[in-house]
């Protein structure tokens, strides 16, 4: 019986430490590769270290330790290697804001050229960099299906300079540039972009979103992406308290409530076509992921939604538990 | 081996007698021919162990020999005018992380208005981004220089810009003499890079540097191009002792040593001026040229005692600053004698000719000057007088209509 699960140990826990070392996460093992070391300058709660952390030990660990990290510009950049620190216990380079995915490309065609193609490439940005600003270098890397693992690392807004919309931003959630003002408060509907989606239609690899909720799940995706070559693409979702206007303990607790409610589905694809997703154990209403989110608060008066809006919110994550048949139970084995 | 070849594909021959490892290829003309020759001599294995990427824009083609190059693999791509633009943020961040990249500039005009043809105005738009800038007189030169850009490059840890005018010397057929493997192979080294993205030796490449350190980080930038003259010298000195020829270095003087009258150009327009000073020196002119093959670092001094003894000195040149004047003439202004009057001569704006009887006409007619003069070649003062008299006359009107409209 083959397990297919992206998360085979069907656990939330990262340490499981009355389990057998087998059913450990990378980060809950005696020797994880602590990439990315503390001592950096993140925000408390920030979902982007905590991602950046699991994905790149996660990837060290399937490449051996023979991996070169290339990170566009944005708060993990910036956090991580104020001169003369840094916080990166591999090679990394950093070059501009929107050329991570051809600087990754650079670096993969080097190591091919040198005979050295043990050394994997992990090319990583927010969703500024990822689905803006760099989406013409990250689509040029998956057209050539150039070796490289790219992971967004995606908060929903441009947050290093101040929470600024991005596409990423989700209709409604206020940012510095869609103030809760106006007979459309917050960001408009009917506007973003889902890279993910884009990425399937490069017909790569593989493509798989994840949060920083489930390490076990995330870590497996990273896993079942460095088993691959050619290019791959992971779309990780990491709360950001500053910008969603959240208290830093809630950083994992919102990120569940994402996949939950049905605004973030959890996916995988293989050349272009998906090939699982995964079930929603606890449905939730999507009142239960904003509300507690200040982006949102305007959404809500009373604790009552004020219009249609929340509904429209509704819409959208019914939308995608059809679209991806997120309800039911997992088909475990096959 | 003489060779009677186009500019362009004598370019990608001498690229290719430097065994790049990554060639990052995006046409935009009139640098189109390098790559494709380039591309051609990659696929039929001509150049071993060597990556031929078609990528999907200029800032693309620079950010991809960044990431090559940073993790030691020598890299060369190839741009012109809206292309070099386009990648402006990554030409600064190349030499900002000391990556010896090549890149040669098929030299060509910005827009708007649209233009595909030869001036200089792409590599000066660029000329404080850090790069080492050689111009090209000749495609002789054109390859010559390529291979000293990569033992340059390397030397210092910094990128170097090969300016070859475009169309003039890209599309133009003439004889050169094209090294075989063996001299470049003695001439150039093996790539050592400086610093090396390498897990064996894990390194973070690209910090973040605040207020605190950023003067001193720019300070060592102006450091790193004062010793690129020497690193300019010992390649073109070395030079000449594997290939028997002279190529590279900072300046040329041409009969300058009883001339009243110095030329300043770059670029392929030197070998014009060569013949306009032999006829007139023929007829007893007292004329002369210097030709600067080293842009930046800008060899001010070596330029200021090359016209020490000059009555007068026109800088021929292919770009203007807006609002200013020359680009050039201001970096000649600055070596020259306060007392010897400088004029600025833009020419060949956007591959209008400069024909050797204008310019012959230009020097017969301006004499020595008393004081800095700007011309502009071969202008055409009716039309560019009609236009400002139209767009005064609109003006007006628009401003009568805004005017009676109100608020």
């Amino acid at each position: 019986m083959k397990n297919t699960q992206a998360n085979p140990k069907g656990i939330y826990t990262i340490s499981n430490r009355l389990g057998d070392q087998a059913n450990r996460a990378v980060q809950a093992s005696e020797d994880r590769p602590n990439s990315l070391t503390s001592g950096h300058r993140a925000c408390q709660g920030c979902g982007e270290a905590l991602g950046a952390r699991i994905v790149v030990d996660a990837a060290l660990r399937a490449a051996k330790g023979q991996i070169i990290v290339v990170n566009a510009t944005g708060c993990l950049e910036v956090f991580s290697t104020p001169y003369p620190e840094t916080a990166w216990q591999t090679a990394w380079v950093h070059s501009l804001f929107g050329n991570a995915p051809a600087v990754a490309t650079g670096v993969a065609a080097a190591m091919e050229v040198k005979g050295r193609g043990n050394v994997r490439v992990l090319a990583q940005g927010g969703d500024g960099s990822t689905t803006d600003i760099g989406f013409g270098c990250l689509s040029g890397m998956f057209e050539r299906n150039d070796d490289v693992l790219y992971v967004c690392y995606d908060n929903q807004a441009y947050m290093n300079t101040g929470v600024q919309r991005s596409s990423a931003t989700p209709p409604t959630a206020r940012t510095a540039t869609t103030p809760p003002v106006g007979s459309e408060p917050g960001n408009v509907f009917g506007t973003g972009k889902n890279v993910p989606l884009i990425a399937m239609a490069h017909q790569i690899p593989y493509v798989a979103t994840a949060t920083v909720a489930d390490v076990q799940d995330l870590e497996a995706k990273v896993f079942k992406a460095m088993s691959m070559r050619g290019a791959r693409y992971l779309h990780v979702l990491v709360p950001c308290p500053l910008g969603w206007g959240s208290p830093p303990r809630e950083t994992i607790n919102l990120a569940r409530l994402a996949v939950q409610c049905g605004l973030f589905p959890l996916f995988e694809a293989e050349n272009g076509t998906v090939t699982r997703a995964t079930k929603i154990r606890q449905p939730v209403p999507v009142e239960n992921y904003l509300k507690p989110q200040r982006r949102f608060a305007h959404l809500f008066k009373g604790g009552k939604p004020v219009d249609d809006r929340l509904a429209r919110m509704q819409e959208m994550a019914d939308a995608n538990i059809s679209r991806f048949n997120l309800l039911g139970h997992e088909e475990t084995c096959k | 081996m003489l060779k009677q070849v186009e500019g362009s594909h004598a370019v990608a021959e001498a690229v290719a007698l430097c065994r790049p490892e990554v060639i990052c290829a995006y046409p935009i003309t009139p640098q189109t021919h390098i790559v494709e020759g380039l591309g051609e001599l990659v696929k039929a294995g001509h150049i071993k162990d060597c990556k031929y990427i078609n990528v999907e824009s200029e800032f693309a083609a620079l950010s991809v020999a960044i990431g090559s190059s940073a993790a030691g693999a020598r890299s060369y791509t190839a741009t012109s005018s809206q292309g070099l633009l386009f990648m402006a943020e990554a030409v600064y961040n190349a030499s900002g992380l000391g990556l010896p990249i090549v890149m040669t500039l098929g030299n060509r005009a910005i827009g708007a208005p649209l233009n595909i043809w030869n001036d200089h105005s792409d590599a000066m738009s660029l000329r404080d981004a850090g790069w080492i800038q050689l111009f090209a007189e000749n495609n002789q030169e054109a390859i010559d220089l390529h291979i000293q850009a990569f033992r340059i490059a390397e030397d210092i840890s910094c990128p170097v810009m090969v300016c070859v005018d475009g169309f003039i010397l890209t599309h133009a057929v003439e004889q050169v003499d094209v090294p075989d493997q063996k001299q470049v192979d003695a001439y150039l080294p093996a790539f050592v890079p400086a610093v090396v993205l390498d897990p064996k030796a894990p390194a973070s490449v690209g910090a973040l540097v605040g207020p605190e350190a950023f003067t001193e980080v720019r300070y060592l930038d102006h450091k790193k191009q004062l010793r690129a003259f020497d690193a300019i010298d010992r390649a073109s000195t070395a030079f000449k002792s594997v290939f028997g020829r002279e190529a590279g270095g900072f300046i040329r003087s041409y009969h300058t040593k009883d001339a009243e009258t110095v030329i300043v150009a770059m670029g392929s327009v030197i070998g014009t001026l060569k013949d306009m000073i032999d006829e007139k020196r023929k007829q007893g002119h007292k004329i002369g040229l210097v030709s600067i093959c080293t842009f930046r670092p800008f060899p001010t001094a070596e330029v200021g005692a090359a016209l020490k003894d000059a009555k007068h000195v026109i800088v021929l040149e292919k770009s203007l600053a807006s609002g200013q004047g020359g680009v050039l003439a201001a970096h000649v202004r600055a070596g020259l004698h306060e007392a010897i009057p400088l004029t600025t001569l833009i020419a060949g704006l956007g591959g209008r000719p400069i024909p050797k009887n204008a310019l012959s006409e230009f020097v017969e007619k301006i004499g020595i000057p008393s004081s800095d003069e700007l011309h502009f070649l071969d202008l055409k003062q009716d039309i560019v007088d009609g236009e400002l008299k139209k767009t005064e006359e609109e003006r007006n009107a628009r401003l009568r209509n805004g005017a009676a409209r109100g608020r």
